[in-house]
This record gives C-alpha cells, structure tokens and sequence, in this order.
C-alpha cells in the first residue's frame, strides 16, 4: 500500500517537473537569447523571420536552431537598445507613464469605494455592487466604444488620458477590495468608533493597514494586466509616437530580431521583480478574489 | 458651513460621509462606461448621427449579414468554447496534482505561476520561434516522418493560439482551485472512505459540490480572457492575420478606422447582451449544483 504511494506520487512530480519546463521555456529562452550577437541570432533564426522581407538569404541556414545558450555571450543588443536606439528607451517611458498613473488611481479610488461598500449597505448598495461585478465581467471590445465616444467628446482622444482615465475607474479593483475589507472585523471598527474616531480615521487607520497586502496585491494584478494592454492604445492612442512597448514590441522587423529579444527581456523585468517580491501577496489576492459572489 | 453640518441628524450625516467615499468611482464609472453605454444603445437603433432617425433593428441585421463579423463572431466562439473548458479542467488538474503532497510544492506553483506576469510582447518571439514554417516545433514532428505544417498561417493557427492561453492562465486559475480544495472538509472525505465511497462518487459528490462556486468564477474569469486574446493574436501575427484567426476585436479596429458608429455600437450592445445571459446562465448552473453547501 505505502509503496504504491510513493510510485504515484514519483509520476505525479514527473508530470509536474514536464509542466513546468513547458511553463518556464518561453520565459527563460527569451532571456538567454538576448545575449546573442545579431551575426547569431541570425545565423540561428533567419529562416523564420527572414519570411517577413524575403530578400538576401545569404548566410541563413534553412533550418531553425532554439538554442538555450549562446555561443558566445555578448552585451551588444543591450548596449543598443539601451544607448544606441533610444526610440525604445522612449517607448519604454511611454509603458510607465501609462501604466503607473492607472495603477495609483485605480487602486486609490477603488479603497474609498470599498471603504463604501463595506461601512454602508443596502439595497441600493447590493444593486451598485451587483451592477459593478457586470460592468467587471464585460470584454474590451464592449467598454472600448463607451470609451472612445467620451474621449471624443472631452477631445481627450490620442492623448495619454484617453487611456489612464478609463483606467483609473476600471471597476475590477473595487470588487476585489470590497471583499477584502468585508473580512475586517467589525468589532474592530466598532471599537474605533467608541474611541470618537471619525469614517476617514477609521478608513485610514484602520481598513488601509488591515488591506495592505491586498493593495499590494491588487496593485500588481493591475499592473500587469496594463503593462501587457494593446487593445486600449490601438483604438485609443494610434499616435505610435506614445504608444507603449508592448504594442510596438510587434512592429519590431526581421533585421532586428536580435534586439528585440533584448528589448523583451527588459520589458518583463519589472514585472517579473514585482512578481519575486509580492508573490505571498498575489496568491493570497487570487485565492480571495475566488468567487463572483459577495 | 461646519454649523449646518452639526444640525444634521446622524442618519444624515453618514448618507453624506458615504457619498463622498463612493462618489470619485462612481462619477468616473459613469461618465466613462455608463452614459455613454446608453448612447451607443441609441446609436445602435438609428440611421445615422446626422439624421437620428430610428431603424429600430437594421443595424443589428446588417451586422449579421455582415461576413467581417460573422467570421469575427464564428472565430472568437469557437475559440471559447475550446479554450475555456480546458483551461478549467487542465487548472484543476494541476491544482489536483500539487496538493497531492508532491515535493517542492511552493516552487511549482512559483513556476506554474510566472506565465501570467510576463508580458505577451516579450515572449511572442520564442513563440515565433517554435512555431513557424521552419520552426523548431515542425523540426521535431519531422523526426517522427510528419510533414511541415504552417501552424501560424493556416487553420492550425488556433492551436497555437489555445496553447498560448494555456500557459498564460492556467497559473491563475489553478490558485483558485487549489484555495478551493483546501477548503473542503477533510472529515466528509474521511467519512466518505469509511462508508466506502468510490473516488468517482466522492468527486462527484463531495469535490464538485464545494468547488462549484470556484468553477463558476474560474469559467467567468477563463471567459473573460478568452476574448482578451486579440493580444496574443496581434503580437503574433498583426492586424491582418488569417481568416481563423480574425477575432471580434479584430473586426472592431476595423470599424474604429471606419468610424461606422452605427456597427461598433450594435457590435457593442450586441456583444454586452450575450455576455449577460451567458453570465446568467452560469449562475443558474452553479446555483443548482451547489445548492446544498451554500452559506
């Protein structure tokens, strides 16, 4: 019986040592092979994206080489996404000046609306909460045209507004919120209130520290799914000049492939750093999030 | 100013104090999403901007008798359904898998995990990689005598896509189960195995009926991403890529270039109804298998 135990459980860890390699080659590729020279990586690559422009075909060899480590490692394409094309460095800032704003604001206007939904019910509450969850579950290619239109409207359209205002009310952070702070005990701000404290000291004081890691939490899931938009920019932002650099990672042609792979690297490294250092938290604001119920 | 609000009564003053908490996202929900919601319901019953002449329904025929979006529609439906069961059952597998007191758990999950935190952009080269014509993945299938196929740009185009979306949310999801499953009662299951219950009845029984509010979320949420991967599909092959893979959002750029609000706001009010009655259904499943372990 024990025996047959550990067996299964030896498959089981085979089977999720596969899952995770799978998990991990894209990521871990993408890194190695920005230490390639350009001669290499198109030596190695050519022939997928030498498809693109079909032009010289010279010294590419037919077949595809994934290789995991360079031949020899080399900082070129870094010293030139970083030094000598600072278009990407532009596009780069493009991505922060995005993203960071609507991170702030959404989180910053989603605490108080929780603060809200939680201090204060009813049944108008119930039906604001449940018309929140709807508005959360709707696809882009619903909200983007209520979007658009108001950013015609307040001329706002192809400015960077366009994109972090919808942003900062996007109402995923409330819901998630809202349930964090339902969990507070409420003897806890009874007590407070006894003290003589008032709703923003108990808000403050009191909801804020209770939610931290669920602010952290949320601050990430935020960030990410920003970080990686392309829908928004594209109907919102077509001025490629102030796009970010997830969109314009795309356009990147065949004959720099080499740096793109540096580029993609740099751009997954804050979220990655974010990821290293918040994952206790995100887990538990995932394991939180678990259901569309109050 | 302060002497008016000390004569409120208390049930007054706390109306006030919970406006201005909720008010910020509110007015931005509503200037934003809402208003203008109910606009684009009113374009989508008239003739044009100029005119405002109610058509009633034509728009609404027009876009399906309209093939852009009849393919749009047909693509990202048939995308769903495939991706969104097997994100929820390969999830929950995994879920199952590490909470089979495997070692190195929490570094699996870590692994499991690090999809969802990088960028699409990033990695769509690799992915260009593997799967192109001259690509490593036919490299290998060659090994086993199978001939090239043009994964990108023919209709396997959606596999690529499907397998993409795996890596992207299985993590998620399966963080969700595997909260879900630590928060089944051990002794029913051992109760279970005393009476003799066979796992099939146990999962049947037990696993499904406390896990189904979590399934219903990780199907809402594996639906919700299924429309959102228009990302994966511009990076990887553009805004014109083959017709399997032309998704809604695709016909949306379109017609945003066109600035035919009359179909981007039929397209819209069309795409907002299906979701709530696929919302509603959902709920109602859940609602009957769940019934007995709610509260």
């Amino acid at each position: 019986m024990k025996k047959k135990h550990y067996f299964g459980r030896g498959i089981l860890t085979l089977i999720a040592a596969v899952f995770a390699i799978a998990f991990l080659l894209p990521t871990v590729l993408t890194f190695t092979n920005s230490f390639m020279a350009q001669s290499e990586i198109s030596a190695n690559y050519g022939a997928v994206f030498q498809n693109a422009d079909s032009s010289k075909k010279t010294y590419i060899s037919e077949q595809v080489n994934l290789k995991f480590i360079p031949d020899k490692v080399s900082f070129s394409q870094y010293a030139t996404a970083l030094i000598k094309s600072p278009d990407y460095l532009l596009k780069f800032w493009n991505s922060i000046i995005l993203v960071v704003p609507i991170v702030l604001l959404q989180v910053a206007i989603a605490a108080l609306a929780a603060y809200s939904f939680t201090r204060y019910r009813g049944k108008a509450k119930t039906f604001l909460f449940f018309f929140y969850v709807i508005l959360m579950l709707m696809p882009y290619q619903v909200t983007l045209v209520p979007n658009y239109l108001v950013s015609n409207w307040l001329g706002i359209l192809n400015t960077r507004w366009a994109i972090i205002l919808p942003g900062a009310f996007a109402p995923f952070s409330v819901f998630l919120l809202t349930k964090f702070m339902r969990r507070i005990p409420g003897s806890l701000i009874e007590a407070a209130k006894l003290d003589g404290a008032g709703e923003w000291m108990i808000f403050t004081r009191i909801c804020l520290p209770q939610c931290r890691s669920a602010l952290y939490s949320i601050a990430i899931l935020v960030f990410i799914d920003y970080w990686n938009m392309v829908e928004q920019p594209i109907v919102l932002l077509p001025d490629t000049t102030k796009q970010p650099l997830s969109v314009f990672l795309s356009t990147i042609n065949a004959s720099e492939v080499g740096l793109a792979f540096a580029i993609a690297t740099i751009y997954m490294i804050p979220s990655l750093l974010l990821f290293l250092h918040g994952e206790e938290a995100l887990v538990e604001g995932i394991t939180n999030s678990g259901s569309v119920k109050g | 100013m302060k002497e008016k609000w000390q004569q409120l009564d208390e049930r007054k003053k706390d109306r006030l104090r919970d406006l201005a908490f909720i008010s910020p996202s509110v007015l931005g929900v509503a200037v934003f999403f809402i208003v203008p919601f109910f606009v684009i319901v009113y374009y989508s019953l008239i003739n044009n901007p100029i005119q405002h002449k109610f058509v009633f329904f034509s728009n609404f025929i027009a876009l399906f008798n309209n093939s852009a979006f009849v393919t749009a529609a047909k693509n990202t439906a048939t995308f769903s359904v495939v991706a969104v069961p097997l994100a929820v059952v390969l999830s929950f597998l995994l879920a199952q898998m590490l909470e089979a007191r495997i070692p190195l758990k929490s570094q699996f999950r870590t692994f499991f995990l690090s999809p969802m935190m990088v960028p699409v952009a990033s990695v769509v080269l690799i992915w260009q990689v593997i799967f192109s014509n001259n690509g490593t993945l036919n490299d290998f299938l060659s090994l086993f005598g199978i001939a090239k196929i043009d994964w990108l740009k023919s209709q396997y185009a959606q596999v690529v896509v499907v397998v993409l979306f795996l890596w992207k949310n299985l993590g998620y999801n399966m963080i969700l189960f595997m909260a879900a499953l630590n928060n089944i009662p051990k002794e029913l299951l051992e109760v279970a195995d005393i009476d003799g219950a066979t796992p099939w009845f146990k999962f049947k029984n037990i696993t499904v009926r406390y896990l189904s509010p979590t399934i219903l979320f990780v199907t809402i949420l594996s639906l919700i991403n299924s429309f959102k991967v228009f990302r994966e599909v511009y990076l990887l092959s553009g805004e014109y890529p083959v017709e399997s893979l032309y998704m809604l959002q695709h016909f949306m750029n379109n017609t945003f270039k066109a600035l035919d609000y009359q179909k981007l706001s039929a397209a819209a009010v069309l795409m907002a109804i299906v979701m709530v009655i696929i919302i509603a259904l959902l709920f109602f499943f859940e609602d009957k298998l769940g019934k007995d372990v709610e509260g």
